[in-house]
Parts: C-alpha cells; structure tokens; sequence
C-alpha cells in the first residue's frame, strides 16, 4: 500500500471525485435534514433552525411511539419467518450439487431482481377481494377472506420480499461449514434436528445474525410494502415520514423522524458489530 | 429440478437436498415466490378487462401500454436514468475501490465508512434528503430539455449505487497481484497506462457486475425517485405506482411485464458476459 503523499496526484485524481461526490450529493443533503430537525416551519416554505428539541420530543407522542412500535413488530415478524421460511432452503442449496445450487440461487434471486412496485402489485392481484386467491376459495365455497389492506397483507408482502436478503448470506453461512462435524455428529448418534441445533445454529451464528441484521433493516424502513398493502391501521415509520413531507408539509418533524430510524438502524448495526466482537473474544479465550 | 446428484448411489446423511420433506418445502416456497409473477405475466394477455377469469388470447393490452404516450414516455426516462446514472456510478465505485486499495491516508476508515453510509442508510431517509437537497439547496430547473430535466434523478441515483459498485470491484481488487503494475511501470507504462492497461482488465467483471446491479438498482428505485421526481419528470415506477394506487388493470399487467422482461433479459446478458469473463481468465 501506498502512502498518498507519496503519489500526490494519482491520489488526487482517483480519490478526488468520489469524495467530492459522496459530500455534495450525499452528506449534505443528510446534514442538512438533521439540522432541519431541530428547526420550526415559520410559514408555508420557511424553516428557521432554532435548535428546538421540540421535533423530537413531539416523537414521543403515544400516537408516533406506536408507530414505531408497530415497525420494529413488523421487521421482527418478518425477519423471524423469513428465518422459518429460508433455513430450509439455503441448508438444501448447501448441500446440493453445483448445477442444482447454481438454479436454485437463480430461482430465489430472479424475484430479487424484479422491479419491487412490481411484486407488490402482483401481491395485491392475488389478495385483493376479487383477487385470484378468493376467487379460487369462491369456488370452494369459502370467503371471500379479507386478504388485502390489513397487518396480514403486509407482513406477508414483507417476507415475500425480503426473503432472498436472509437466503443469500444463510446460504453462504452453511457453506463456509466444516460438513465432516456434520457428520461426525450424525454418527455419533444425534439425529438432524439435533445436529443443526447443537452443530449447525452456533457455529453458522455470526453469518445467520449478519443474515438477520439484513433482512431486519430494509423490513423496518419499507415504505411501499405498508403504503400498498396496507390498511389505515398498518403503518409504518417510513410512510408517516412520507406524509410530514409531501403532505403535512412539516419538514421538521419529518426530518426528526428520519433521524430517528436512522438512528434505530445504527444502533442495530452497532450492536451486531458488537456482538461479533464479544463472540470472537469468547472464541479466543 | 436436477438436484439428483448421484441417484444411484445411496442416499448419504447429509443429502438434504435429496431429502423429500425438504424438497416439498423448496417447492412451494417457489410456489410463493413465482404464482403471483406468473398471474401477472399470464393475465396481461387476458381479454377480460376484469383480469380475474381467463376469457381468451389477446396481444390488446400491449398495443395500449404502447398506444400510452406517458407510459412510453416514464419508460424511456427510466432507461435513460438508468444508463446515465449506471455508467458514473462504476466510474465512481471503481475510483473509490482502488483509492481504499491503493492508498494509505488519514481517516481512511472514516471514509470507509461513509462510502459505506448510503446501502445501509433507509431509502426513504436518502429520498427526503434528496426532496430537501433539490428544492431547497440546489433548486434543479423545471424547464430544462431532456435528458438535463432528469439530471436530479440520475445524481439521486448515482449517490445510492455507487457504492455497490465499490463492495463489488474491492472484492476483485483483493485478488489483484501488485507486482504486475509494477512491472508495468518498470516497463515504462505511466500512471494512467498502467491503470487503463494493467489494473481495468483485472476489474472487469466487477465492473461488469457493478454495472448490472447498478442499473438494476436504478431501474427498481421507488421511494428515492418519488421524493426526487419534480410533476413533469416521471420515471415507470413512478408512473405505475400512480396507476397501481387504485386498480389492477391488464394494461399494468403489460406494462409490468415489459419490464420484467427488460430486468430478466438483462440479468441473464450480464451473468453470461461475466461466465466469459472468468472462462477467459482460467484459459489466460
């Protein structure tokens, strides 16, 4: 590695435009939401930056802390099914051969690629009223079920996509696995349920928590997934902040609560950081 | 599914892949992930407007999307963005990957992390940061002709991807032997020959793959374009959010479909470029 004085210009022309990108266009537009969070609209576009708390302290609202409530609820149910739903697979693609592995991670990843507004509004075709699913419950006799427009819409909209986010790195957790434990485990009597219990889980942990982290983050900021298919009752932190700032137009408190699920997020980062470190200290003694 | 490896031989304890309860599991779990896509694709060629029962064969719901001059119009705008917004992120995620590898300089893990900031940072916390930036800070003219009228949209765009692209490119990086740039210098090459020559061909299929995340991230983003977007630029997921809010139509189906399509084409384009890539290496 280089020290950049002592290549000045390369280091200037290959570090310089980035940087300046990552400032302009990214960090302060950032500071300036958070310096706006400590403002008060004084009129229909003016915000003056008093350095009020008052943004924040209107957050612990019963009505806001609730929202909030509901969102990490919401990312929390999703991450735990999508664990339920994605063990499965990613310990199947673990152990298949290279073709099967190569068209299983392309079948789970091919939706991962589709265009999001797109899954959702095939989502809301299947639930809604005359949708496919209670059409087809009709000709059985039974429904039509409230199917869309409730908690149930979202949160299976929610696994259905953020499901790839926890298979990939379950996936590449299992596999970094010494199978001959595996083994020595199954001959020495535990039975698979035992085996992933007591083998797989703790020694696949840190890539299942980083698994967990990535699914928990997007699922707590989603926006559409709630805006589309949920009811009145079912939103989450991202749609309240959506109508501070087009619709109530009190950028203050939006920007307060932007910088709270931002925080929320870093303190789920920090922690799992945390944790790893705790692990690999444990690991070492 | 080929799954069956050896199915001759005798079921060994750890083919869980060969394991039917599994299997059953893997099934509808694809079940789940593909039924509602494929409803979508198959009732964009249904002739009932109602888009529950299947009434017969029909090609009408595409001429409409077509005959739609907003939609035609979002749809072009979209793959504009996307292209534009593509091509300065891998240059920009590629410069950052080889600044981090290269270079020792102060706060570099500080730099590490913000470049980091904006894949972990909430999308809807990067869109009002972008409502905020470009109404009040750097007010984008309304008036401009296209493409300039989207440039608000491609920076937007260009800040959230390119730092994939730098993951992507300081993966491959990490396997680049330094001694080859070296020699290329010792031969005369300068910095920039050495770069274009020595250090780009080595990147490629991360650039590659940079480039195919990147656009697809362009392509896919929502909630960032919503809040970037002025009235007059509408992007097609813009658009398709505005028509999707209040009915199921065939003739979102289509237009739903076409895009698919595009995504699905272009992923497949992009592994096989990829696939060449690293055949051509192991022959080299």
């Amino acid at each position: 590695m280089q020290d950049w004085r002592d290549a000045k210009g390369p280091f200037a022309a290959i570090f310089g435009a980035p940087a300046l990108w990552l400032l302009a266009f990214f960090l302060i537009p950032l500071a300036i939401v958070w310096a706006y969070s400590f403002g008060r609209p004084t009129g229909l576009t003016d915000i003056a930056i008093t350095g009020t708390f008052a943004n924040y302290v209107r957050t612990a609202d019963p009505v806001y802390l609730g929202i909030f409530a509901k969102s990490i609820w919401f990312a929390a149910i999703t991450t735990l099914l999508c664990l339920v739903v994605g063990f499965p697979i990613a310990l199947v693609i673990t152990f298949a051969s290279e073709r099967g592995k190569a068209l299983l991670l392309l079948a789970i990843m091919l939706p991962f690629w589709t265009n999001l507004l797109i899954r959702t509004y095939a989502l809301m075709a299947m639930l809604r009223t005359e949708g496919y699913v209670n059409t087809s419950l009709g000709w059985l006799g039974i429904g039509p079920l409230p199917l869309l427009h409730n908690n149930f819409a979202v949160t299976l909209g929610l696994v259905y996509v953020n499901l790839p986010f926890l298979v990939l790195p379950l996936y590449s957790a299992l596999d970094r696995l010494d199978k001959s434990l595996l083994e020595a485990s199954l001959d020495l009597g535990a039975g698979h349920l035992r085996t992933i219990r007591e083998i797989v889980i703790p020694l696949a942990l840190p890539g299942i928590l980083s698994g967990l982290l990535i699914t928990f983050i997007p699922a707590l900021g989603s926006y559409l997934t709630p805006d589309l298919l949920g009811g009145p009752d079912s939103q989450m932190i991202a749609n309240v902040i959506e109508r501070q700032f087009k619709r109530a137009n009190d950028w203050p408190f939006g920007a307060a609560l932007s910088f709270i699920l931002m925080y929320l997020t870093f303190i789920c980062i920090a922690g799992q950081g945390l944790l790893a470190r705790r692990r690999e200290k444990a690991g070492a003694v | 599914m080929t799954l069956r490896t050896r199915s001759r031989e005798a079921k060994g304890p750890l083919d869980y892949a060969r394991n039917w309860p599994l299997r059953i599991w893997i099934a509808l779990v694809l079940v789940f992930l593909y039924a509602p896509l494929a409803c979508l694709v198959a009732f964009s060629f249904n002739e009932s407007r109602r888009n529950i029962v299947w009434t017969g064969f029909t090609f009408d719901w595409y001429g409409t999307v077509f005959g739609d001059d907003e939609l035609i119009t979002a749809f072009v705008n979209s793959l504009t963005i996307a292209a534009l917004s593509t091509l300065a992120s891998v240059v920009l995620g590629a410069l950052v990957a080889v600044a981090l590898w290269r270079f020792r300089f102060p706060f570099k893990p500080v730099f590490d992390g913000l470049v980091a900031l904006p894949i972990v940072v909430p999308e809807i916390c990067m869109g009002v940061s972008m409502l905020v930036f470009f109404s009040r800070v750097v007010p984008w003219p309304t008036d401009l002709p296209w493409p300039l009228d989207l440039g608000a949209i491609v920076i937007a765009h260009i800040s959230f991807s390119f730092p994939f692209v730098a993951v992507i490119v300081r993966a491959r990086l990490a396997s680049f032997n330094r001694e080859l740039e070296e020699a290329a210098k010792d031969l005369g090459a300068g910095e920039f020959r050495a770069f274009i020559d020595v250090l780009v061909p080595h990147m490629r299929p991360a650039l590659i793959a940079g480039a195919l995340l990147a656009f697809t991230l362009s392509l896919d983003d929502f909630v960032i374009t919503f809040f970037t977007s002025g009235p007059d630029t509408v992007t097609f997921p813009v658009k398709v959010y505005s028509m999707v809010r209040f009915s199921v139509t065939p003739e979102v189906n289509a237009a739903s479909t076409l895009l698919m399509a595009v995504t699905v084409v272009l992923t497949l384009i992009g592994l096989k470029m990829q696939g060449k890539d690293v055949a051509k290496m192991g022959n080299g």
